[in-house]
């Protein structure tokens, strides 16, 4: 799980805060030249739902552009934690939600570089005795300058387990997270209860995150958008009769269980086009570009969650 | 038979080889067709034809006197494959803004030469020619030299990165200075001079390209002064110093008898001087690989013949051949220096000293792609009437794998050598410092001197002392080609 | 006496904010950064110990100046730090830039033994008088 992600204007630097404190600061010139505005709009359009995501982030945004407008007119003494919590189901844009908090925060300054880098317990918590102090520095020398995403962070700490290496790890972070405020943000994310509980048994995480944001299930209609795109992105459409099928999929699937939002629509349309592939192979006709192109109902109706089975691969026990 | 066919359309191929005086041209010297083999040696000459001379004729010539021809058709070529070793003159093109000259590539198949030998490849090709009557001028301006070639030299015995490794001096350009005056001292006021400069925070001293073995001080005296002075300033700032020790004598056995005394003093660098000649360098080159010792080369008299544009040796090309004989240090120029120094070529040399592969590069008088196949890198050193107040524009030229040589820049200080030798390298400390910050070192530099003179007296001095002091003249050693200009193609 | 090895010795010792941006160029040209300490300064001491592996992926100089505050809180006073920058270019391959960011508090220096051989030639040793006691006691 362990991944670096770069922004995608990583060269692009900060505006330098003046020397000397301007008379006034208009804050919606401020909103635009720094690219924020460009940013949350981007963030509008590409992510399908997600209305109380972006109204944070909207907000967060806002917050530090008015301590950045601070610290010129020197009001500001210490820099703001900027720590935050992403709680919310798999699969409700947590990640990709932090690759754009990782260009907001590099936009406006907070962070020099602005890449993100994504761990899970395995990259920070070592095997034996003496590994987990350095795997830990050097997840976090590495984020320096960006973003850490901890996914799944309550797998950090295992009360169950008293000699477990996760509360050296969960020390360290600690400690940078306190006085390295300057070089790096993290993000805890995870589903929202075990996060809460995760809290409650480290008040040390929860004094030192400062923003909580909540990322609720999509709804139907916002599943079936987001199927829309991906597939557009990749060039097919659904026939009519497939939209409508693929409807009723949603339907479905959405109460089963190990539904993981967006990634079980990906998964859904990633076997959508496997059976289309081979209706293709196995046809008599020649294909047209337009065949090439369209997923039919069969396609999407010979899923097993239409026999009261979950479609997942491999099959799931 | 064929290339003889190809070139010789008007002439019946019998005849080629009857009796008599025949036009190069038609002995199959001139090749339009050519395509030169990634095996061949390709060389390019500036010719400058008698008045009435046709240009392709006399180039053809040149491909013919510097490879099999002579002046008269002789009938023992053909026992040989002479097809094969014949030079193919395949191009020739007017040198722009220069009537009456002309750029001639010439290819020379590799079987031509004796591996790993400069003195047999200068032979070949500037041995003969160069007096040839039919010309007013030729000059040797560029050769690409293949791969195949390249691999037979064992190239730098040393290079950049194992100096550097030896030394233990990263990041920075190396600062030296020649003692001076370069006559006359004794082997102890010689030493003190040493002495002086390395405390004061050099890396090396240079002796000068004629100090040698004189009456006022023999070889042998100014060797043990100059290796107490290296070893106690050594001491004094716990970093590695060194001198130059100059070896160059009238024999080999007297070169190898006082390179044997410096190894055997604890020197690690010797010197020797171009005139030695190029079997010479090649024969302290491999002595020097062998003894695990830095070998500097002075350019001693190479402007007898590289300077003027028309006739002679460019010096790009005694860098490349000096490269191959395996020289760690080579004189490179300046630009802002007293000597002679056109910015494009200087900086077209030290592309050659230092890349692994240098492009054509027209503007900077490189004509082809070379190859250096991971030949040692060949440190360029700096050196003649430079001054720490050039220091923002010298690093900008030179870069940081340089030795930059300030003889009188550093014993020429009001306050003595000592302080002359910590203005030099405060100042190089304090621009590497300011460009590695990102600091526009070539409008700040002045600026950024000033404020690092602020706690380092003997910086104001010297920047005081030669605040005005340039030497701006028009060198004569330009490029053909400027910058925006294309390839004469 | 002031030990002058690396890159900036002749300069007042550098601050943290210019440490940080020598680091930050090397790490812009993709060397990566290591740190080393020694208690023995001899010149030809090639080997200072390394203070973890060399930083091969690190972005930002913060990683650095991380390890570089863990490395004085154990050693400063008592032992010279320096930062060094390895660059893995095929035909370089070797360190691009190396200086001392911190030393003892006090820098006795060297004292240069000479034995008188044939000839007038001299064998000289030079030895760091801090080398007379033992490792981990010098300064």
């Amino acid at each position: 799980m362990d991944a670096v992600t770069d922004t995608p204007s990583a060269d692009a630097r900060p505006v330098e805060s003046g020397v000397c404190p301007p008379d006034a600061i208009d804050l919606r010139a401020e909103f635009v030249e720094s690219g924020l505005a460009a940013v949350l709009e981007e963030l509008d359009t590409d992510l399908v739902g997600l209305g109380p995501v972006k109204r944070r982030l909207r907000e967060i945004g806002a917050l530090l552009l008015v301590d950045r407008a601070r610290a010129r007119f020197g009001l500001q003494a210490v820099s703001p934690t900027l720590h935050m919590s992403f709680t919310g189901n798999p699969g409700t844009g947590k990640t990709t939600v932090a690759l754009r908090m990782a260009q907001i925060l590099h936009r406006l300054g907070y962070v020099r570089k602005g890449h993100l880098v994504t761990v899970t317990r395995d990259d920070l918590v070592g095997q034996y005795i003496g590994h987990t102090a350095p795997k830990t520095k050097d997840v976090l020398k590495r984020a320096m300058g960006g973003v850490l995403f901890i996914d799944e962070a309550y797998y950090l700490y295992r009360p169950e387990n008293e000699r477990d290496y996760g509360q050296e790890a969960i020390e360290i972070l600690l400690q940078v997270m306190e006085n390295q405020r300057d070089d790096l943000v993290v993000i805890l994310a995870g589903y929202s209860d075990r996060m809460e509980r995760f809290f409650t048994a480290n008040p040390g995480f929860r004094s030192r995150v400062a923003h909580h944001i909540d990322f609720p299930d999509y709804s139907g209609e916002e599943l079936e958008a987001i199927g829309g795109r991906l597939l557009g992105g990749m060039n097919y459409a659904l026939s009519p009769d497939a939209e409508e099928a693929f409807h009723r999929y949603v339907d479905l699937r959405m109460k089963q269980p190990h539904f993981a939002n967006g990634r079980s629509i990906r998964n859904a349309l990633d076997r959508a086009r496997l059976r289309q592939a081979n209706r293709l192979f196995n046809g008599e006709r020649p294909v047209t570009a337009r065949d090439l192109t369209t997923i039919e109902a069969e396609d999407i109706l010979a899923s097993r969650v239409f026999s009261g089975g979950i479609d997942s691969y491999p099959p799931l026990k | 038979m064929n290339a003889i066919d190809k070139t010789t359309a008007t002439e019946p191929p019998r005849s080629r080889y009857s009796a008599g005086v025949m036009e190069y041209r038609k002995m199959g010297y001139w090749e339009p067709d050519y395509e030169p083999k990634d095996t061949d040696v390709i060389a390019l000459f500036r010719v400058t034809p008698q008045d009435g001379v046709d240009p392709i004729e006399a180039s053809a010539a040149v491909a013919g006197e510097s490879s099999t021809a002579t002046w008269t058709v002789v009938w023992t070529d053909r026992l040989t494959a002479h097809d094969k070793y014949r030079a193919k003159c395949y191009r020739v093109d007017p040198v722009p803004n220069a009537p009456g000259q002309w750029f001639a590539y010439i290819a020379y198949d590799l079987d031509l030469f004796e591996n790993g030998s400069i003195a047999n490849l200068s032979a070949s090709i500037i041995g003969n020619v160069f007096g040839f009557k039919p010309l007013k001028a030729l000059r040797l301006e560029d050769m690409r030299l293949p791969v195949a070639y390249v691999k037979t030299f064992d190239g730098p015995a040393t290079g950049i990165v194992v100096e550097r490794e030896r030394l233990d001096k990263f990041g920075r350009p190396l600062l030296g200075a020649t003692v001076k005056p370069k006559l006359g001292l004794s082997g102890r006021n010689y030493g003190r001079v040493v002495y002086e400069a390395l405390k004061g925070g050099l890396d090396f001293t240079k002796d000068d390209e004629n100090i040698n073995s004189q009456p006022f001080m023999h070889w042998r005296d100014r060797f043990l002064y100059c290796m107490e002075a290296v070893n106690k300033a050594q001491a004094q700032t716990g970093e590695i110093k060194g001198t130059y020790l100059n070896v160059t004598a009238a024999t080999m056995e007297d070169m190898y008898e006082r390179a044997e005394f410096a190894k055997s003093l604890g020197s690690s660098i010797v010197m020797i001087d171009l005139i030695i000649g190029y079997t010479a360098i090649q024969s302290m080159s491999k002595w020097a690989r062998r003894n695990d010792m830095i070998l500097h080369l002075h350019r001693a008299g190479h402007s007898t013949y590289t300077r003027q544009k028309n006739h002679g040796v460019s010096f790009r090309v005694i860098t490349k051949w000096m490269r191959l004989a395996g020289v760690d240090h080579i004189h490179a120029g300046t630009v802002v220096g007293k000597l002679e120094g056109d910015p494009h070529t200087t900086k077209g040399y030290y592309d050659l000293c230092r890349e692994d592969f240098v492009p054509q590069n027209l503007a900077h008088g490189i004509f082809f792609d070379q190859n250096w196949a991971s030949t040692r890198k060949l440190m360029p050193v700096a050196s003649g009437g430079i001054h720490a107040g050039q220091m923002h524009q010298l690093i900008d030229l030179l870069g940081e794998d340089v030795v930059l040589q300030f003889g009188g820049g550093t014993i020429g200080h009001p306050m003595g050598i000592q302080a002359g030798a910590q203005a030099n390298r405060v100042a190089l400390e304090c621009m590497i410092l300011a460009r590695n910050e990102g600091r526009d070192i070539v409008h700040e530099g002045p600026e950024i001197l000033q404020q690092a003179a602020r706690h380092c007296l003997p910086l104001k001095q010297a920047l005081e002392t030669w605040k005005d002091v340039t030497f701006n003249y028009t060198s004569t050693d330009t490029p053909d080609f400027v910058p925006q200009a294309t390839a004469a193609e | 006496m002031r030990l002058t090895q690396g890159a900036f010795s002749f300069l007042p010792d550098l601050t943290d904010p210019q440490i940080t941006r020598q680091v930050q160029y090397c790490i812009d040209n993709g060397w990566a950064v290591n740190i080393e300490f020694t208690d023995d300064p001899h010149p030809r001491n090639t080997y200072w110990e390394l203070w973890g592996q060399p930083m091969f992926d690190v972005r930002d100089a913060a990683g650095v100046m991380f390890e570089l505050n863990a490395c004085r809180k154990a050693h400063k006073g008592q032992h010279y730090i320096r930062v060094s920058a390895f660059d893995s270019t095929h035909t370089w391959e070797s360190l691009r830039l190396s200086f001392i960011t911190d030393r003892p508090a006090d820098e006795p220096g060297f004292t240069l033994e000479r034995q008188e051989v044939e000839g007038r030639s001299i064998r000289y040793t030079t030895r760091a008088y801090s080398a007379n006691r033992p490792e981990g006691a010098r300064y």
